[in-house]
């Protein structure tokens, strides 16, 4: 999966799990959790569902490695591999 | 007969609109069926029914604003041979008004028996309202228009859903504010084991079962209740403890505002029942579409704000309960035992307690019951 489809399925995830919320105006930079006031139950259903889409199982101790979209691109390509 | 009438979901709530009728004359209701759809400061809630029997007859159209309290349906118990329901339509009938008057020391007020039963049911002072009947007494028509206007008013100065969720935690935390003198303790509970035995039951699920850390800390938090069940407990003119352990568990609303839903018997359930519950609860929480039970059962409350990185949290209680707990952020600090300085993963718990139902030893019992079931995670 290339960087803009991979930047664009989790855009469609944060927006499934935080309705509310706009995460197309979320910077490649900016820490996920804290912009969109995202708490552990809403962003452990967006581990899941990043796991569903993309085959790429995260473990707990990784989830600080996925906290900005550019990151969460990064690991995904990395474990794709 | 029973009666089946507009439930309380909380210290907030005055009234609802009643939006839909899910059961109609005839039909047979058990307990935990849903008997109507109202419309809450809290969102469109199912009301569920407590009694089994047979319906008998419903009191309130759709469409109408209800107070608690206010009678909704009759009821056919199942046990007991039908009699014919009860005729009440008194709101609905055209009937001749009769006019009384009323003497008080200060003022006289005319009005037809009628119009004071309303005025009465809901809550409108007739001192305030201008007669238009006969010799200037007030009638059915005028307390129809006085509620049409307050009906509008309110309309008006509450026009969205979080707008009417804010009233709805002003309203709770005022009156608790007002009412319940609280005491405040806190405790720096070590999280370590309880972290590394999650993180290895995790590894044996599947991602979409993984457990959050929360889920032990209420499994920790339901056993400690059985060993001071003066917490969870109800104040009512007096301390009620509740047989039943059901914590209410706060869900911010990313536009502002919060809702407590009731994870029922907390204490029988395991670490996965608890998190399915939550997987359940927490989306329609947000979404405002929870039931009456849910929003009504809560026995203690549990504020888990450190998980958007306040490091200590002091609740305010949400009456009649008598408790809140408060989980602060768990982060790695240093920390001495037995004269040797470590890296540990700490968290501030704190305890609101009722000083009327509760005094700070009950509470700190509870605090170190926490801290010891924290330190047996495979005990929970």
């Amino acid at each position: 999966m290339n960087s803009e489809i991979l930047h664009q399925t989790i855009i469609v995830l944060l927006q499934q799990i935080a309705p509310d919320t706009v995460p197309a105006t979320l910077k490649l930079e900016e820490n996920i959790r804290e912009t969109l006031n995202i708490d552990s139950f809403d962003f452990l259903q967006f581990v899941i569902l990043l796991h569903e889409k993309t085959g790429v199982e995260i473990p707990e101790e990784d989830y600080g490695k996925i906290n900005t979209i550019q990151n969460a691109i990064t690991y995904i390509q990395n474990k794709s591999l | 007969m029973i009666e089946f009438q507009m439930p309380s979901l909380g210290a907030d709530m005055e009234d609802g609109t009643l939006i839909e009728w899910k059961k109609k004359p005839g039909d047979v209701v058990k307990r935990g069926d849903i008997i109507a759809e109202v419309d809450t400061q809290k969102g469109l809630i199912e009301i569920e029914v407590f009694d089994e029997g047979t319906i008998a007859e419903l009191l309130i159209q759709e469409g109408t604003k209800v107070p608690v309290g206010t009678k909704m349906a009759l009821i056919q118990p199942s046990t007991i041979e039908a009699e014919k329901p009860i005729e009440l339509h008194p709101i609905m009938e055209k009937i001749s008004e009769p006019i009384i008057e009323e003497k008080t020391d200060t003022i006289s007020i005319k009005a037809s028996p009628l119009a004071k039963k309303m005025a009465q049911e809901n809550h409108i002072d007739l001192s305030k309202i201008i007669g238009t009947g006969p010799d200037g007494a007030i009638t059915k028509e005028d307390i129809d228009a006085s509620i049409k206007q307050s009906e509008t008013a309110e309309t008006e100065k509450i026009s969205t859903p979080s707008e009417a969720i804010r009233m709805a935690v002003a309203a709770a935390m005022s009156k608790s504010n007002r009412e319940i003198p609280h005491y405040y303790l806190e405790k720096k509970i070590d999280m370590t084991k309880a972290l590394a035995w999650l993180q290895e039951a995790n590894k044996q699920r599947t991602v979409a079962n993984r457990l959050l850390p929360v889920v032990l800390f209420i499994k920790a938090m339901a056993k400690s209740l059985k060993e001071v069940p003066d917490l969870n407990a109800v104040w009512e003119n007096g301390l009620l403890q509740k047989t039943e352990i059901n914590i209410g568990f706060v869900v911010s609303l990313r536009n502002g505002g919060i809702i407590v839903p009731a994870i029922p018997q907390s204490d029988t359930k395991n670490a996965d029942e608890i998190m399915t519950a939550l997987n359940d609860l927490i989306p329609r929480a947000r979404a405002l579409k929870l039931r009456s039970s849910e929003l009504s059962s809560s026995t203690i409350t549990l504020t888990n704000l450190g998980d958007a990185g306040a490091d200590t949290v002091f609740g305010i209680i949400y009456p009649p309960q008598v408790a809140i707990v408060g989980l602060g952020n768990i982060t790695e600090q240093p920390f001495a035992e037995n004269g040797m300085l470590g890296i540990r993963s700490l968290a501030n718990v704190t305890l609101a307690g009722d000083h009327r139902a509760t005094d700070g030893l009950t509470g700190s019992r509870f605090l170190s019951s926490l801290d010891k079931n924290l330190q047996n995670p495979e005990a929970l």
